[in-house]
């Protein structure tokens, strides 16, 4: 009896789980396919793990951990932001320090067995609190970004294009951020910052293969983001017994490696 | 711009009707620095409405950086002041989407918020026809075709200012058509000042109405005969230049 009651509690951590992931993961493949240029590409790569010590202060203050991820998140993506007025550096340079800082202070201020699941995420550890917090931020991700879309990829095409047309790409710049970390601070429960950035990145470059114009590869790039989740989840479910509850992340992520694999197919059209 | 003689233009250019001497563009004591470096020291001039004029310099002389603080996307001192009518466009020197950017020519005309139907027209005045052409990607387009898409969309909006930073540099645009003989339609065609930076003089000569010639300061202004003629070109470029003008 007692058993069967902890087998269906798993299951509704289960399914809550696949709801923040399916939504998250949309909306970070769809947000992901922003990061058209290769300063933004980089951004979004490690900036997933600024959220680290966020986590750490979290769980050392008893708070919410994805309160504590977005804390952090805002405030590297600020500190990045402000070094780069202070300094000559490039983005680059400055979020790779960041990064670093990021890394080390977590790994010192996360306990050791929680720091597994900030990397790598846990399947059961979402709530229906969090599962509905990440929904709702999902959906405001997935509209922002959209407004922000064309103005962004106008950027891409040429700064100078986009500022005397009067797009202050600072200013969109740091929206973009903003959106990168809400989607990693309330995905990371579920597929710790591995799963973020993996989702991130991967459903969009495959896009960019398959894809001849924008709408076809934002689009794309939110349902590979999605479709990877659901496999990622059924693949998990087959083979619950013999896996951690850590491993969804890494196995969401290698299902958007395959798609990337056979997207790759296409390229040479 | 204010010259003393407007006998010397060249004869394929029509004369500007004299009622259209208000100003559209007012610069005064206009300074850009780079750190210590004055890239621009003190230019003054004016740009009247309609009027047509060329940049030119050697490279490093700060044309660029001009257009760009013409269009408030540099830190200035000193004054740029356009007239309240004043709609400004810009075409920059070149792009370089990568390959496989995903947007076609069509999505980046829907960017200034314009209709399918209103792009062909705009693509068609820039002498692109193929009715196919905006399903292309912008990375697959040819230079030359970038260069017409390019002034393409500076002119949705019906701007009256077009800032145009180096339209030849290195590019074919295709055909018969050279950049000159579309500048001057789309001139004729929608009475707009264009200002351009360029090194083709025959560019300068057949299209402009007058030349401001830049090193840092401003070295010369006035009608392209008279920025160069001998004396001119030798205060822009140095000792040792000279422009051979082919007497027909």
């Amino acid at each position: 009896m007692a058993r069967e009651l902890i087998f269906t509690n798993m299951n509704i951590n289960f399914f809550i789980s696949l709801i923040t992931a399916v939504f998250i993961g949309g909306s970070a493949g769809y947000v992901g396919s922003l990061m058209t240029t290769k300063k933004m590409s980089l951004a979004g790569d490690v900036l997933s793990h600024i959220a680290l010590p966020g986590v750490g202060l979290g769980l050392f203050f008893g708070l919410n951990v994805s309160l504590g991820a977005l804390g952090s998140l805002v405030f590297g993506i600020l500190l990045i932001w402000w070094l780069s007025l202070k300094t000559d550096l490039s983005m680059e340079s400055l979020v790779g320090v960041v990064f670093v800082l990021s890394m080390a202070v977590g790994f010192l201020i996360i306990p050791e067995e929680d720091l597994l699941h900030a990397l790598f995420g846990n399947i059961y550890a979402v709530s229906l609190g969090d599962a509905i917090v990440a929904v709702i931020a999902s959906i405001a991700v997935l509209i922002v970004a959209k407004i922000i879309y064309p103005k962004m990829m106008l950027a891409c095409v040429s700064e100078d294009l986009a500022l005397s047309s009067g797009v202050k790409t600072s200013k969109y710049n740091l929206i973009y951020l903003f959106l990168i970390a809400t989607v990693v601070a309330f995905g990371i429960k579920v597929g710790g910052t591995i799963f973020t950035s993996a989702m991130i990145i991967i459903p969009s470059a495959t896009a960019r293969n398959m894809s001849n114009n924008m709408r076809q590869y934002s689009i794309f790039s939110a349902v590979i983001g999605l479709v990877s989740v659901i496999i990622g989840f059924t693949v998990f479910s087959f083979f619950s017994a013999r896996l951690e509850s850590s491993a969804i992340g890494t196995i969401i992520a290698l299902a958007g490696i395959v798609f990337f694999a056979v997207s790759l197919a296409f390229k040479n059209r | 711009m204010d010259f003393q003689d407007d006998q010397n233009l060249t004869e394929n250019k029509e004369e500007k009707p004299q009622e259209q001497q208000e100003n559209i563009l007012e610069v005064r004591n206009l300074t850009v620095s780079f750190g210590e470096e004055n890239v621009i020291d003190n230019l003054n001039f004016n740009l009247k409405k309609g009027e047509n004029v060329a940049i030119m310099g050697p490279n490093g002389a700060g044309k660029t950086v001009l257009l760009k603080a013409l269009l408030g996307l540099l830190p200035y001192s000193g004054g740029i002041k356009w007239s309240k009518d004043a709609k400004i466009s810009y075409v920059p020197q070149k792009i370089l989407p990568e390959k496989n950017l995903p947007l076609s020519v069509k999505e980046f005309f829907e960017m200034k918020s314009i209709k399918q139907e209103q792009i062909k027209e705009v693509l068609f005045s820039v002498g692109i026809t193929d009715d196919n052409f905006i399903k292309k990607r912008m990375g697959a387009v040819s230079p030359g075709q970038l260069q017409r898409v390019l002034i393409a969309w500076g002119l949705v909006g019906n701007p009256n200012v077009l800032l145009f930073d180096e339209p030849t540099a290195g590019i074919d645009i295709g055909g018969e058509e050279t950049i000159f003989n579309l500048l001057n339609k789309i001139e004729k065609e929608r009475n707009i000042s264009i200002v351009l930076v360029t090194h083709d003089m025959s560019v300068v000569y057949g299209f402009a109405d007058s030349v401001l010639c830049l090193n840092k300061k401003l070295i010369c202004h006035g009608s392209p005969s008279e920025a160069f003629s001998a004396d001119g070109l030798r205060k822009l470029y140095g000792e040792g230049v000279n422009f051979y003008k082919h007497e027909h």
